[in-house]
């Protein structure tokens, strides 16, 4: 088993004229949580979207787990063990809560099981049965994560997931994260909040402008923090 | 003699039962065609062929391989489904990006060469399918006697409806084709094969086209033309229903055989026009059907 699970060379993504990516290169290994930071628009977004196959179209090269998914529909790339929670959620309005849960088949073995995803998220278990667009939105946002922690999945594409919530979720989304990675899960996070991404992170990339200008490691965050600071401010 | 309006009660309970035969058609077409645009969003025109193909299949399941009903009853359907999968594939998964016209009008295409095709084959002068033994003769049931066959009409499509309901509403199969016609990208991205879900969906919305042409085949002349009056009534109760609701596809689609059967008493001028009254009352009132959301 190699030790590199996602390497992306060279992403071109476009939504029809407009061209978004411009050549992204980046590698994530086996048990990292690597964060990509960015101003809005930079295409963090659309860098997670490209490697669902979500995108109008796409070129480069993005392997998973040693498979070239560039070319496979949504579906495959799933299927090759990529969990992804959009920044809007993707709550179901038509589905309850456990709809929702056991929405998404399986792609992997060694998921969680049901239980399992209770435990770690009581609240779900006690609105299961409710319509899942009628959570809280740290409810939601805890729903979509447990939804894809089912799966099997053992690389998740997680995205802004503590946009808009109370500080206290999101310090529950922060454990979350970090038991996640204890069980040896790789994330790819792409976070706007500083305060919930730095201590969570192995490595960092910065993306501009479509495409990522920086990489460094969480031991190079110190000495880097004021022009990262500067060069993220809106 | 009770009456009601000066009509006797006897006759007024009469058309209701005829009057729920004709909706028990109604409603399995409409539930089709409201799988089919729920999930699609798909106007399927060809609704009315694919029924015609239907009873087509079991009449000439019949003469060919001399299947009988029972089995035209489940192989009809089959044999259509496997067709609107090959046309999903084939022609129509090319239109979903294209505005909702597009569907249309390939969809009335689709269903001018079946019918030109059954047409070409075997004429228009059309053909009967026998009554099937178990279901001749009538029941006295008082105030009428009811075709044993028209009253098996009315209960296989209710059995169908409220198996197709149950299936989307509180199965996992059917939380998938709900998610599917919310945000069907997502739906994808979770490793759900979506394309291969809509072309299963237009084979099942084929095949209860077809099942309500077996059905209908015993009791109306065959010909390759017999779905393209009704189906024009169909769109009526799918718009009241509102466009896309199971429930309300099958809801209207009874209601509005009784209340057609109901109109035949009181005021038989109006019958062939009140589903388009209602129709238009409906639109005007509530634009997205009784049972429509918005």
């Amino acid at each position: 088993m190699s030790v590199e699970l996602l390497r992306i060379t060279d992403l071109h993504a476009f939504y029809g004229e407009s061209h978004i990516l411009h050549g992204v290169d980046l590698r994530v290994d086996r048990g990292e949580v690597v964060i990509l930071l960015g101003r809005n628009g930079a295409g963090r977004t659309t860098t997670l979207k490209a490697i669902m196959g979500l995108v109008g179209s796409r070129s480069g090269s993005i392997m998973i787990n040693g498979v070239e998914a560039s070319d496979l529909p949504p579906h495959k790339i799933a299927r090759l063990g990529v969990g992804y929670c959009p920044e809007e959620r993707g709550i179901y309005s038509s589905l309850t809560t456990e709809e929702n849960l056991m929405l998404p088949p399986l792609v992997g073995s060694g998921g969680m099981s049901l239980e399992e995803i209770y435990g770690m998220f009581p609240n779900l278990a006690e609105r299961r049965a409710t319509q899942g667009t009628r959570l809280s939105g740290g409810e939601q946002q805890m729903l979509a994560l447990a939804r894809i922690l089912r799966t099997g999945a053992k690389l998740l594409l997680l995205d802004e997931i503590s946009e808009g919530l109370a500080p206290v979720i999101v310090q529950a989304l922060s454990r979350t994260i970090q038991t996640l990675r204890q069980k040896g899960y790789t994330i790819l996070l792409v976070e706007q909040n500083f305060r919930f991404a730095l201590p969570l992170a192995d490595r960092f990339y910065v993306m501009e402008h479509g495409q990522v200008v920086e990489g460094f490691s969480a031991s190079e965050l110190p000495a880097k923090m004021s022009a990262l600071q500067a060069q993220l401010a809106v | 003699m009770t009456t009601v309006f000066g009509v006797p009660l006897a006759v007024i309970l009469g058309q209701l039962m005829l009057g729920l035969v004709n909706g028990a058609f109604y409603a399995l077409l409409s539930l089709g065609l409201a799988v089919i645009f729920g999930l699609m969003g798909v106007v399927n025109f060809a609704h009315g062929a694919l029924y015609a193909l239907g009873a087509f299949a079991a009449l000439l399941g019949m003469k060919w391989l001399g299947l009988n009903y029972w089995v035209a009853l489940l192989a009809a359907p089959a044999a259509v489904a496997v067709l609107g999968l090959a046309a999903e594939r084939a022609l129509l998964r090319h239109v979903y990006k294209l505005p909702p016209l597009y569907g249309l009008l390939l969809t009335f295409g689709l269903a001018l060469v079946i019918e030109g095709t059954l047409f070409q084959l075997f004429g228009s002068s059309g053909d009967s399918y026998p009554v099937p033994e178990a279901l001749r003769g009538a029941w006295n049931l008082g105030f009428m006697i009811l075709p044993i066959y028209r009253g098996w009409v009315i209960l296989a499509s209710i059995v169908v409806c409220t198996g197709v309901w149950f299936v989307i509403e509180r199965t996992r199969l059917g939380a998938t084709l709900r998610a599917a016609r919310e945000n069907g990208a997502l739906l994808q991205s979770f490793g759900v094969n979506v394309p291969l879900l809509f072309a299963a969906t237009y084979g099942g919305g084929a095949a209860l086209a077809a099942l309500a042409g077996v059905l209908a085949a015993p009791v109306i002349l065959v010909t390759p033309h017999m779905g393209s009056s009704l189906v024009i009534v169909v769109f009526a109760v799918v718009v009241i229903g509102g466009m896309g609701s199971i429930l309300g596809a099958i809801v209207s689609g009874l209601g509005l055989g009784l209340i057609e059967g109901f109109t035949k008493v009181v005021y038989p001028e109006a019958s062939n026009v009140i589903v388009f009254v209602i129709m238009a009352v409906v639109l005007i009132l509530r634009p997205a059907g009784l049972f429509g959301k918005e």
